[in-house]
C-alpha cells in the first residue's frame, strides 16, 4: 500500500498539482467530448425526424391532388 | 470503380460472405449501435483497473517520486494520438480506392477524438516535464512533432468544416490525413534520430521493457481502456454523421419514423 491517509494520497508526495492537473483535465475533456457527442446525436435525430415528416406531408399532398 | 457489391468484392472461397456488406451506412448503423455499450463498459472497467494498479499497486518511483504516475495517462494518450491518425489515413485511402462514403465518415468521426488524445499527451507531458526537467515546454523533436500532429488534426477538422459539399470536403481532408501521416513515424522515431530531452521508449516491440512490471501493467491496461473509449466515441460520432449526411435517404427516413428506436 502506497498511502497511509487520504491526505497523503491527495498530496502525491508533493507532486499533487502535476498529477491531479493531468488526470483532472483529461477527465474533464473526456466528459466534455461525451456530452458534445450526445448533443450532436440528439440534434441529428431531431433533424432527421423533421425531414421525414416533411417528406411524408409532401408525398401525401402529391398523391391527394 | 466497380460497385462495392460486385462479385470481385467477395472473398474467394467464402461464397455468400461479402467483404463490403458493412460498407454501406444502412447496414453499418445498427452494427455500430450494438457495439457502443460493450465499448463503454470495457473502457470503464479497464480504466478502473488501470487506475487501481497505477495508484495503489505500482510503487513510488525511486528517482521521480510520485510525479511519474502521470505516465498512466501520458503514454496511452500519446499512443492513441498516433494510432488514431494512422487509422484516419487508412480509412481515407480505402475511401479513395473503393469510393466508399462510409470510409470517409469513419475518418471524420475519428478526428476529434484523435485531437483530444494529442492535446492530452501534450498537456500531461508539460505537467510531467516541469517537475522532472524543470520546464513545461521545450522545442525538442518529440514535443514539436507531437504539437504538429495536434495541428494536423485541427487542420483536418477546420478544412472539412469549411467546405460545404461533403464529397469535396472528404477528398480535401483525405489529402491532409494521408500526407500528414508521414509525421507519425517522425514522432515515434524522433527520440532515436535526434538528441532529445524526451527519453527513449520504455516499451518497444523489439526489446524488453525497461520499467517495473506493475508500472508496465498499469500503463498497458490504461492503454486498452483508451482504445475501448476511442472505438466507442468514434462509433457514436459516425452514427451521428451518417444521419446528418444521409437524412434525405429512405433508410434514415424509415429510421426516423420508427420513433427513434435505439438500433
Amino acid at each position: 500500500m502506497n498511502w497511509e491517509s487520504a491526505r497523503q494520497f491527495w498530496e502525491m508526495g508533493g507532486y499533487g498539482f502535476f498529477v491531479w492537473g493531468s488526470y483532472g483535465v483529461t477527465a474533464l475533456l473526456v466528459a466534455a467530448e461525451l456530452l458534445l457527442l450526445a448533443r450532436r446525436t440528439k440534434q441529428a435525430r431531431a433533424l432527421a425526424t423533421q425531414d421525414a415528416a416533411l417528406a411524408r406531408i409532401d408525398a401525401e399532398r402529391r398523391s391527394g391532388s | 470503380m466497380s460497385e462495392p457489391q460486385s462479385s470481385a468484392a467477395r472473398l474467394p472461397g467464402a461464397p455468400g460472405f461479402n467483404l463490403f456488406h458493412y460498407a454501406s451506412p444502412q447496414t453499418f448503423y445498427p452494427l455500430a449501435g450494438r457495439l457502443l455499450w460493450p465499448c463503454w463498459l470495457l473502457a470503464a472497467a479497464l480504466c478502473a483497473i488501470g487506475l487501481y494498479i497505477g495508484f495503489f499497486v505500482a510503487p513510488t518511483d525511486a528517482t521521480q517520486g510520485d510525479s511519474y504516475r502521470i505516465i498512466f495517462i501520458h503514454v496511452p494518450a500519446a499512443w492513441m494520438s498516433m494510432v488514431v491518425y494512422l487509422a484516419m489515413a487508412f480509412w481515407c485511402i480505402v475511401g479513395l480506392i473503393f469510393n466508399t462514403r462510409l470510409s470517409f465518415m469513419m475518418s471524420s468521426a475519428l478526428a476529434p477524438t484523435g485531437a483530444l488524445w494529442a492535446f492530452v499527451a501534450l498537456w500531461t507531458g508539460a505537467l510531467w516535464g516541469k517537475p522532472t526537467w524543470g520546464t513545461y515546454w521545450v522545442w525538442d523533436a518529440r514535443l514539436t512533432s507531437e504539437l504538429i500532429l495536434f495541428f494536423l488534426y485541427c487542420g483536418y477538422m477546420a478544412l472539412q468544416a469549411a467546405i460545404d459539399d461533403p464529397r469535396r470536403a472528404d477528398r480535401a481532408g483525405a489529402l491532409i490525413a494521408i500526407v500528414g501521416a508521414v509525421n507519425v513515424p517522425i514522432i515515434y522515431f524522433s527520440v532515436k534520430w535526434w538528441n532529445t530531452l524526451h527519453q527513449g521508449a520504455s516499451v518497444s516491440l523489439t526489446a524488453a521493457p525497461t520499467m517495473a512490471t506493475t508500472m508496465l501493467w498499469g500503463m498497458l491496461v490504461m492503454a486498452l481502456a483508451a482504445w475501448a473509449y476511442t472505438v466507442g466515441a468514434a462509433l457514436l460520432r459516425v452514427r451521428a454523421i451518417m444521419i446528418e449526411r444521409e437524412r434525405h435517404t429512405d433508410w434514415v427516413r424509415q429510421l426516423a419514423q420508427g420513433g427513434g428506436s435505439r438500433t
